[in-house]
């Protein structure tokens, strides 16, 4: 579909900048699967890995800036040609921020791990899941330059604004009945949200994946549905305890 | 010579028109232009906003210069061309009865690729065409006159001292903008730029450049220009040239991030159409 440059070294930069995030991508979908695993299966070790390779993220966000820099100082790039390395900048940093979250999210297996399971942990894999999937629907969009996947992506943000907001009401509740709860639930919280936040990422570069392929904005409003910055959850009303009062 | 004042269907798309935008000061409809029996322009049409620079870009031969020259009559110099269409500024048909080809050029003034000063003071080089349009008669209304030229040229605080010596003594770029200052002098409402920076050092270009932006408040510019990171810099509608066609024109902004046709996108980013 796309003719070549006459200049063929430019044609191979663009490539090899595009390969360096495809690479990226694939890194921090791994990242994100692992923090999940080593939620759910309290594996200390895997979280230590995920900690640990956050770095190579780092690494691979260092090198995309370098080569992104270069390319718009050396070649001028205009139209399409700008756009693709506009759009790699911006990726990379979105999927810096994912791996900043994985990362969080094994931090805090840590801490969950020692002590006894609370239900409302079963939510993160589901999450997870979810999340995992807009990712590599997102990175295969970029991949493929296909921007109904992309959009389709983009859209399925509201179940994990949805999920999220489920579960934020249900840990609430969980602290309210029992506060040795809440060591781990404000734990299972802050992963909820990393993921959610992942998530917003995700749509991010999915909307930088329209800008790419169709060179304007994606106009329109993301249905949005993460209500737990409204959710209050009260006690009882025929709670005694005087000092619940919401 | 046949006027033809309708558009043509299936002109040239032209994405934000004319409507709100600032007053037309040359308007091109279906411009065609022959050399003998070869065509070089296959139908133009064209809008050029009033206080905008326009930048007309293409590859070598497309018909960019030629269109330029049109629009102050440059080309009837040329033996064997033949102009059909409708060039107006301020509605006026520039090849009508009416039009003196001089005076029109004094409306419309001309800078070339290559600075070419006459053989005279800096001082004579521009008070040449005021005075030969009988703009200027007093020694005070002449001195008047290059002053102020060269300092709308930006080149005033370099001359001042010597108006004496020889234009061709300047440097490239100092020539270049005493060619715009001589332009200017005949208070033109039009300066037509044939690819003024291209013999200039990139100090010199960005002077020019600077200079394109601040005329731009009194003038009406077209320029043409190979350099695309030029035309953007510079420009505020872009129309790209090729093979005789104007393929499209709209906000340079539009065409340098997001261009609608596959032959500009092609031409912009160096790959093959």
């Amino acid at each position: 579909m796309r003719t070549d440059h006459i200049v063929r070294s430019f044609a191979q930069e663009l490539q090899r900048l595009a390969n360096l995030v495809t690479q990226m991508g694939g890194v921090a979908e791994a990242q994100v699967d692992a923090a999940v695993k080593a939620v759910a299966r309290r594996d200390v070790g895997l979280a230590a890995q995920v900690m640990q390779a956050d770095q190579r993220i780092d690494a691979y966000e260092r090198d995309i800036d370098a080569e992104t820099i270069r390319l718009l100082a050396l070649r001028q790039p205009l139209a399409q040609d700008l756009r693709e390395i506009v759009s790699a900048l911006k990726i990379s940093s979105d999927l810096e921020r994912i791996g900043d979250y994985a990362s969080n999210i094994a931090k805090r297996s840590l801490a969950l791990a020692q002590v006894p399971v609370v239900r409302p942990a079963v939510a993160i894999p589901r999450m997870g899941k979810l999340v995992e999937q807009i990712m590599k629907d997102v990175l295969d969009a970029y991949t493929e330059r296909d921007v109904a996947k992309a959009i389709a992506a983009w859209e399925r943000d509201e179940d994990l604004d949805d999920l999220y907001t489920s579960l934020f009401r249900e840990v609430l509740t969980y602290m309210m009945e029992d506060p040795r709860n809440i060591t781990p639930c404000t734990h299972l919280l802050f992963m909820a949200k990393n993921l959610e936040r992942i998530g917003d990422h995700a749509t991010n570069i999915a909307e930088t994946i329209h800008f790419l392929v169709v060179g304007a904005p994606l106009r329109g409003e993301r249905p949005k549905s993460d209500g737990s910055s409204f959710a209050v959850v009260s006690p009882e009303s025929d709670d005694k305890g005087a000092g619940h009062a919401a | 010579m046949s006027v033809q004042t309708q558009i043509p269907a299936g002109a040239a798309m032209t994405r934000s028109a004319s409507a709100g935008g600032p007053p037309i000061k040359m308007v091109a409809r279906d411009v065609k232009v022959y050399y003998g029996a070869k065509q070089a322009l296959k139908g133009i049409n064209l809008e050029i906003q009033e206080n905008r620079v326009m930048a007309l870009i293409g590859p070598s031969g497309c018909g960019k210069s030629t269109f330029l020259r049109c629009l102050n009559r440059m080309n009837d110099t040329i033996e064997n061309c033949r102009v059909e269409g409708l060039i107006a500024l301020d509605g006026e048909d520039v090849y009508g009865k009416n039009i003196d080809a001089v005076q029109l050029r004094a409306r419309v003034g001309m800078v070339f690729q290559k600075p070419n000063p006459f053989p005279k003071s800096i001082y004579d080089n521009i008070a040449y065409g005021p005075r030969i349009h009988g703009m200027a008669t007093h020694r005070d209304e002449v001195d008047e006159i290059v002053t102020k030229s060269l300092e709308r040229a930006g080149l005033w605080n370099e001359v001042k001292d010597r108006l004496r010596e020889p234009g061709t003594g300047l440097s490239g770029g100092q020539q270049q903008r005493l060619c715009i200052a001589r332009a200017i002098a005949v208070s033109p409402e039009v300066i037509l730029m044939d690819e003024p920076c291209s013999a200039l050092d990139p100090i010199a270009t960005a002077h020019i450049e600077e200079l394109i932006d601040e005329l731009r408040e009194n003038y009406t510019i077209v320029i043409v220009t190979h350099n695309m990171q030029q035309a953007a810099r510079v420009s505020q509608k872009t129309a790209f040239f090729h093979l005789g066609d104007m393929v499209e024109c709209d906000d340079t902004e539009e065409i340098f991030t997001n261009p609608r046709d596959e032959r500009t996108q092609g031409y912009i980013t160096g790959r093959y159409g």
